[in-house]
């Protein structure tokens, strides 16, 4: 079942109050690179269970929706809880 | 021109956010429900599981686990809900500005205006109950018709995730057809009195004649009789966020408490409305106003209640003459037959605290006027230190001493009137 996964995230602040996630800090160190943001709406993960603002990212090719929650960022985890 | 209304109602609001953010449960019957600890041991709201298996809204906690054994209850999480009633309301007021809330999981939005921009009534309420769906995960009941109480109606009439259009075409079929008791302001009280004079559909209601109901019910039979005839005319209220939700005229402040434990003599019970009026009295004063009336409300463990109201000699906003009001009302009203389960202080009859109070020969003004300035320097302390830091002798040493009245207060379902 896929888990709630909260994660460190760099983002740069805009002047018209915008949020835009540039890097994700994994927990063991790597660091995922957010090539671009291809959507931003607010949005539901019905996966994990959380609402907040979607970001659906293009990390290293693939398509990966990152929410945040306030205050916290989240992801839709694959592993086991 | 003729006014579009929208009433929208998020299906079990409560469970189903307690289901959005808890996948595991969303297949099972879920209740979200009080903490039987603090003997709020009731049904809250539940999922659509939870209802086909006969569970209601208000019953126990156990009583619900006997028709659904299985019934997964949650403690209620109030600033998630919160949130997403806010969120929700950011979403109406896409489409107008006035919307109007009532309780967290219902509002009223004129659109009238904007349909020209954004659609028909419909079109409107298929672009909420979207845009709902998509950016908070839940569903919504919307009901759109040309006054608030048949878009109330509508709302109710099919649920959940479905939308209700009454027309002046189609009113006679969908609304006269209901049970009376599904019109807003009939309750069990009012439903029973009607039938006995042969009235149960909301048809017949708007059929009586309105000098009939006038003579039975009082004015109430003039409002019920003109909301069955879909003439009700009062307007959506707008709503700022950033003010709190009363900038609608206040017409009471109360606050009330189901006590951890039984009230069992009059300490207790003054205990409890000293403690209670703390808060009212504040609320009263950061308000701006001086009350003429002071209202009690009692629960006996029976869950039999009653309320009694008494006037002030003068307007007043000081702790001690409301407690005192209370005080004595509640001695000249009950007389320990049943212990206490729950009470209430409110006070109404609102005026602006620049009222001019006449004097009189024989009492004491001064001792008012130092009353004033202690309940100012009080609230001073209390707004710095917050509203524990200083408590009256009487709410000291006792396991309910720790209940804080002003903060714990949740806004509820503003009446209609």
């Amino acid at each position: 079942m896929a888990i709630k996964k909260f994660v460190q995230v760099i983002a740069k602040f805009e002047e018209d109050g915008r949020i835009i996630p540039l890097q994700v800090l994994w927990e063991d160190g790597r660091v995922f690179e957010i090539d671009r943001v291809l959507d931003m709406r607010p949005g539901v993960s019905l996966k994990v269970g959380g609402q907040g603002i979607r970001y659906t990212c293009r990390i290293q090719n693939k398509e990966v929706c990152l929410y945040y929650e306030e205050p916290k960022w989240f992801v839709e985890g694959k592993e086991k809880a | 021109m003729e006014r579009i209304i929208l009433h929208s109602d998020m299906n079990s609001f409560y469970a189903n956010v307690e289901c959005l953010y808890h996948p595991e449960i969303r297949d099972l019957p879920v209740a979200v429900g009080g903490n039987p600890e603090k003997r709020h041991g009731i049904i809250l709201a539940k999922n659509q599981k939870a209802k086909e298996a006969g569970v209601k809204t208000g019953e126990v906690l156990w009583q619900a686990r006997g028709k659904c054994p299985d019934l997964v209850i949650r403690a209620p999480n109030y600033q998630l809900y919160l949130r997403f009633s806010r969120l929700a309301r950011k979403i109406y007021n896409r489409y107008s500005d006035q919307v109007e809330p009532f309780g967290l999981d219902e509002a009223w939005l004129d659109v009238t205006n904007s349909a020209r921009i954004h659609g028909n009534g419909l079109v409107i309420a298929e672009k909420i109950s979207r845009d709902i769906q998509e950016e908070l995960g839940i569903t919504v009941s919307i009901g759109v018709s040309w006054n608030k109480i048949f878009a109330k109606f509508g709302s109710d009439y099919k649920k959940p995730n479905a939308i209700t259009v009454i027309t002046r075409d189609n009113y006679p079929q969908i609304v006269w057809q209901q049970e009376v008791g599904d019109l807003l302001y009939v309750g069990p009280a009012t439903k029973k009195k009607l039938l006995k004079y042969g009235i149960v559909t909301i048809g017949q209601l708007a059929e009586t004649s309105v000098d009939f109901l006038v003579l039975q019910f009082g004015k109430m039979g003039a409002v019920l009789w003109r909301f069955a005839n879909g003439l009700d005319d009062s307007s959506v209220k707008s709503f700022d966020e950033h003010y709190n939700g009363n900038e609608r005229i206040l017409k009471s402040i109360g606050n009330s408490i189901t006590t951890p434990r039984d009230l069992k003599d009059l300490k207790d019970v003054k205990f409890i409305i000293y403690m209670l009026t703390e808060s009212v009295a504040m609320r009263l004063r950061e308000t701006g106003c001086y009350c003429l009336t002071v209202a009690i409300h009692v629960r006996n463990k029976e869950l039999h209640s009653f309320t009694r109201q008494q006037k002030l000699a003068k307007p007043s906003d000081l702790t001690r003459e409301i407690a005192e009001a209370a005080i004595a009302l509640f001695e000249n009203n009950y007389d320990f037959s049943s212990d206490i389960r729950s009470m209430g202080v409110r006070v109404t009859d609102l005026v602006p605290d620049s009222t001019p109070i006449q004097l009189d020969l024989f009492g004491n003004e001064e001792l008012r006027v130092r009353q004033a300035r202690l309940d100012e320097t009080v609230d001073e302390l209390r707004k710095r230190f917050g509203n524990l830091a200083l408590r009256r002798a009487v709410t000291i040493g006792d396991q309910m001493s720790g209940l804080d009245p002003k903060k714990d207060h949740i806004i509820h379902p503003i009446g209609y009137f």
